[in-house]
């Protein structure tokens, strides 16, 4: 009979779809145990956020309207109280959820499973299933601790969809902390695109060191992205040497993707890189060299100059 | 400026694929896999490394630079932490602990002794260990401490020594700054390696690093001979006043499902676009 609490995350005073990813464990974990849930909605605009997630079956949807920008501290008290009345807390595994979930487990003494897969009942009680190894073994994990905290991975889950009814929403008491008197917040540089986000695609397209240089991205693989309708990607050495911006890296450190197509160009598929995309259902390497890892995972392969390569892949993508 | 960096020892990351699992599923075995530094590790300690030394003056040191490991007390995780000294930190300190009695919940509890112990101005770590993937001691750290988390640096600047820190996070969505009041938590982001990543208000301002393309530097010659001479201090749990006790049981492990199929090479711009429309339908 767990009582489980999801985190919203909220950017510029909307839900992200991150949290509906949370929902579906959390339904799950409610389910399982014959529990329910409830949504707390916490940052600037929560009260807005909250009326978007009315409908989603949460028993209530709670809300902390906390100004400024996100720091740390400024949550997780609030958090960590609320938290206190339930027996799991859920977010996604997003850079929100990955650093707010930890403090508010230790302020709860609590065990924290991050990124979990899965969601299975033992004996009434949730029990997880979370990557390791960047990806390369996956483990059984049981807290033992009687509050669970856990973070979801977002490729693992659906998005929840509204089944209808309509939540009670309540004001719930900010809590707060000295070390938040430590942290000013001094702005924060959204990046904005019109394409879908790399989490959330259907199609992804992603490009490596070998593109050489920010020029080839818009050049090169950004009229492809387009093509498709995909959202663009990229391995560590590409963010590192500053053709795209760093939220852009896909694998173990980077965001974590799972579309129906995974395009990679000019990426030889380091296993680090492999950690974030391998779960993807099709996945295409454009390479010149053959015996590059990505073939470990590669269902189709084209061995070709990507810069011959990709403009004659988009012409011939147009066509369809 | 003091700082304390927290060393793993992980199986070597670059070939997890090799690792395996007991036959009854309660272990990973990471038999001939060599024990490296954990790669995220690597990278705190060089921006630990920068912040505390004049990168103009052959990186002469100007702080301390503190390691600290748990695990056994093995030649492992011995040599790790002699290659963090022989990369410029000043002293080791080894906590000796089973792996099995270690999570991140033991390990912010073992961290926050020894920063009682050491009083540092700042904690700089991997956000994650590349073995467990967990990325929860850093904050679970700060949440002890009654100190501010900064995770996923990207960019760390200070012109007094560390008392104060403007910092660049890296986050889903861009990029947020933040000016810290210490002592603080860091974790770093792979970014932290990049040429201009840190200033720490000695180094010039329009200093710039080598290029790094994998983890931090290298040891010197010299650094390496030093690293024989620098103490590393040995204590146990109990030293410590710490009885572990996990928050977590693995209770199973597994190998995930190889991916199924072979790869199919294609010949051209024309088969791919075939295959993708006609066989396997994603386009």
């Amino acid at each position: 009979m767990a009582k489980v609490l999801v985190v919203a995350e909220l950017l510029e005073g909307k839900t992200r779809k991150t949290t509906l990813c949370a929902v579906t464990a959390a339904k799950q974990i409610a389910e399982g145990t014959g529990g329910s849930f409830d949504i707390l909605s916490i940052g600037e605009g929560a009260g807005a956020a909250a009326a978007e997630l009315t409908g989603y079956g949460a028993g209530k949807v709670l809300k902390a309207d906390i100004p400024g920008g996100y720091v740390c501290e400024k949550y997780g008290p609030t958090v960590a109280e609320i938290g206190k009345g339930y027996d799991v807390i859920v977010a996604c595994a997003s850079a929100f959820g990955k650093d707010l979930l930890p403090w508010v487990a230790a302020k709860l003494d609590a065990g924290m499973a991050s990124e979990i897969a899965a969601v299975h009942t033992d004996a009434g009680k949730p029990r997880y299933t979370r990557p390791m190894y960047a990806g390369n073994v996956s483990g059984n994990v049981e807290i033992l601790t009687g509050k669970h905290v856990v973070t979801v991975r977002q490729s693992e889950f659906d998005a929840a969809t509204e089944s209808g009814g309509s939540s009670p929403v309540e004001d719930v008491a900010i809590a707060t902390d000295p070390a938040a008197d430590k942290v000013e917040f001094i702005g924060v540089e959204v990046m904005k695109s019109e394409r879908p986000e790399l989490t959330d695609a259907d199609v992804v397209v992603s490009g490596g060191r070998a593109l050489k240089s920010a020029e080839n991205f818009t050049n090169v693989i950004e009229p492809l992205v387009d093509a498709l309708g995909a959202a663009m990607g990229a391995s560590r050495a590409a963010c590192d040497a500053g053709y795209v911006s760093p939220e852009l890296q896909v694998g173990q450190t980077g965001k974590v993707v799972a579309p129906k197509l995974y395009v990679a160009i000019g990426i030889s598929g380091a296993i680090q890189h492999l950690a974030g995309m391998k779960g993807s259902k099709t996945i295409v390497a454009i390479n010149k060299d053959k015996e590059a890892p990505i073939a470990q995972v590669a269902d189709y392969f084209l061995v070709a100059d990507l810069f011959d390569a990709v403009p004659a892949l988009t012409e011939e993508v147009k066509k369809l | 400026m003091k700082i304390l960096v927290s060393i793993k020892r992980v199986a070597d990351p670059d070939n997890a694929s090799k690792l395996k699992v007991s036959s009854d599923g309660t272990a990973v075995t990471s038999e001939g896999l060599e024990w490296k530094m954990n790669p995220f590790d690597d990278w705190s300690l060089e921006a630990a490394l920068r912040l505390t030394e004049n990168a103009a003056e052959k990186n002469a040191r100007v702080g301390e630079v503190v390691l600290v490991s748990i695990g056994p007390n093995d030649e492992h995780t011995q040599r790790i932490i002699r290659e963090g000294l022989a990369k410029g930190a000043e002293r080791g300190i080894l906590v000796e602990a089973d792996d099995a009695n270690l999570d991140s919940n033991v390990v912010s509890q073992i961290l926050k002794a020894v920063v009682d112990k050491e009083n540092p101005d700042l904690v700089v770590m991997g956000k994650q260990a590349a073995d467990g993937d967990s990325n929860v001691a850093g904050t679970k750290l700060a949440a002890r401490l009654g100190w501010p988390i900064i995770n996923y640096a990207m960019k760390i600047s200070t012109n007094d020594d560390g008392k104060t820190l403007e910092v660049k996070r890296e986050l889903d969505t861009g990029v947020a700054t933040v000016k810290v009041t210490g002592p603080a938590v860091i974790t770093t982001s792979d970014r932290i390696l990049q040429p201009e990543s840190v200033k720490n208000g000695i180094t010039p301002a329009d200093h710039q690093y080598a290029k790094l393309e994998v983890g931090g530097r290298y040891a010197s010659l010299k650094g390496i001979m030093q690293a024989k001479k620098k103490p590393i201090d040995q204590m146990s749990l109990g030293d410590l006043g710490i009885e572990a006790k996990v928050a977590l049981k693995y209770t199973k492990f597994e190998l995930p499902p190889a991916r199924s199929g072979d790869t199919t090479f294609v010949e051209s711009v024309e088969d791919l676009v075939d295959k993708l429309h006609n066989t396997a339908k994603v386009i």
